[in-house]
């Protein structure tokens, strides 16, 4: 699935990230920060730019700093580096979108102990050069993002019979019952359950047919 | 005030932190660890009472460090990293302890205490307590509270995934699957809660 060790390129680093090693199918991974954030697409769509902006620009400084940081110290020098980001997107948010920020409550705050930046520093970026740490980070992130993502929109549409806060033709009209259930709590683990279904079941029948 | 009306706040703080508002189940946190140690109850209850304990503790730390001195410093915004920080010494400081007190403690908890220092409910405890702008009292039984909800969580999960292994699962779906959709179940169980006693 991956290229062998020592040879990675950007795409190899892209393709592993987004696909096939994708951290919330494979991993399930990093859904603690983000899955509560799920039942309004836009609150997702800034939780997920700043989750992906906060574990590129991370992994690059691990990366940067690699030589420089001593083993032992290791874990603490890559939680500050992320608390650092995480401190500059809160103060971000508080300066141009107060609301949003209000809305996310201690989720921006959560993003440090999101287990994929941690996991792609621990990884990846402690033993690979910066752009392509960079890579990987932003890449994590994006793959992470489509999926919460496609969660959000799922939640919402159900939920709410809207998409941003639009209503949609059929899902917000007089023949859909809204799926409370669904922006409640309950509603996210059950559509990640079955996103997680779906994606097992596909790639155990690619699997299946490789020679 | 009287100390009456104060005690039964932190009661209902407690209460709801526990059962109307768990933080795994009703915001997600700690689901990591949750989904990796609820194989078995006994391991289960090991982490769960360390959360507990550390819970407890770093939400009061936490409250007096952000009250007493980056509020009237007006660096508030330090506060993730200086809650990091008090996380992950304190649970440095409690293995250290326990290893050299109580080695039959420090060998039924030891494994789970790092583990602990990346738990997000841990932080995330801190942060709410934070954003609700809780009283001390109302702190400690929120911190307590929280803890013991996700204990209650992960314990129950862990006795429904030893009876779940025997049965027959869709191949997609063993594993983390199953586990998200009867953690939806429980979560359903627990919204019903809601209405009982609501925290503000």
């Amino acid at each position: 699935m991956s290229a062998a060790p020592g040879k990675q390129t950007a795409s190899s680093v892209t393709m592993d990230a987004l696909w096939s090693n994708n951290p919330i199918f494979r991993q399930i991974l990093g859904i603690c920060s983000t899955l509560a954030v799920t039942n309004l697409v836009l609150n997702t769509v800034v939780m997920c730019v700043a989750l992906t902006l906060v574990t590129a620009l991370s992994s690059l400084t691990v990366s940067l700093l690699r030589a420089a940081t001593p083993r032992s110290i290791r874990m603490m020098v890559e939680t500050l580096i992320m608390a650092f980001y995480v401190i500059i997107v809160d103060l971000a948010l508080a300066a141009y979108w107060p609301e949003m920020r209000r809305n996310l409550g201690p989720f921006v705050g959560l993003i440090i102990t999101n287990c994929i930046l941690m996991g792609r520093a621990e990884a990846f970026a402690i033993s690979n050069p910066p752009v392509l740490s960079f890579v990987d980070g932003f890449m994590s992130g994006v793959g992470y993002s489509f999926i919460l993502l496609a969660i959000a929109v799922v939640r919402e549409a159900t939920g709410m019979g809207s998409i941003l806060g639009h209503p949609l033709p059929f899902f917000g009209g007089p023949y859909w019952d809204k799926w409370i259930i669904m922006v409640m709590p309950p509603g996210a683990f059950f559509t990640l359950a079955v996103f997680i279904w779906v994606f097992r079941a596909l790639s155990a029948e690619k699997e299946a047919k490789r020679p | 005030m009287n100390d009456s009306a104060g005690l039964m706040n932190v009661f209902v703080v407690c209460f709801a932190a526990a059962f109307t508002g768990n933080i795994l189940l009703t915001t997600f946190l700690g689901m990591c660890s949750f989904l990796a140690v609820s194989r078995e109850v006994k391991t289960a209850m090991g982490l769960g009472m360390a959360v507990v304990f550390v819970m407890t503790c770093t939400t009061v730390l936490n409250w007096m460090l952000y009250w007493w001195v980056l509020v009237p410093l007006h660096i508030e915004f330090y506060r993730f990293i200086l809650f990091i920080i008090v996380i992950a010494a304190f649970v440095q400081f409690v293995e250290m302890v326990v290893e050299r007190y109580s080695p039959p403690l420090y060998y039924a908890l030891g494994i789970f205490l790092p583990l602990i220092t990346v738990n997000c409910a841990i932080l995330g405890t801190s942060l709410f307590m934070v954003i609700r702008e809780y009283r001390f009292g109302e702190t400690v039984g929120y911190g307590f509270g929280s803890g013991l909800g996700w204990m209650l969580a992960i314990v129950a999960m862990a006795g429904m995934r030893q009876k779940m292994a025997v049965d027959r699962i869709p191949k997609g779906l063993q594993g983390p699957g199953i586990t998200l959709i009867a953690a939806g179940l429980m979560a359903l169980g627990f919204v019903g809660f809601t209405g009982v006693l609501q925290a503000r």
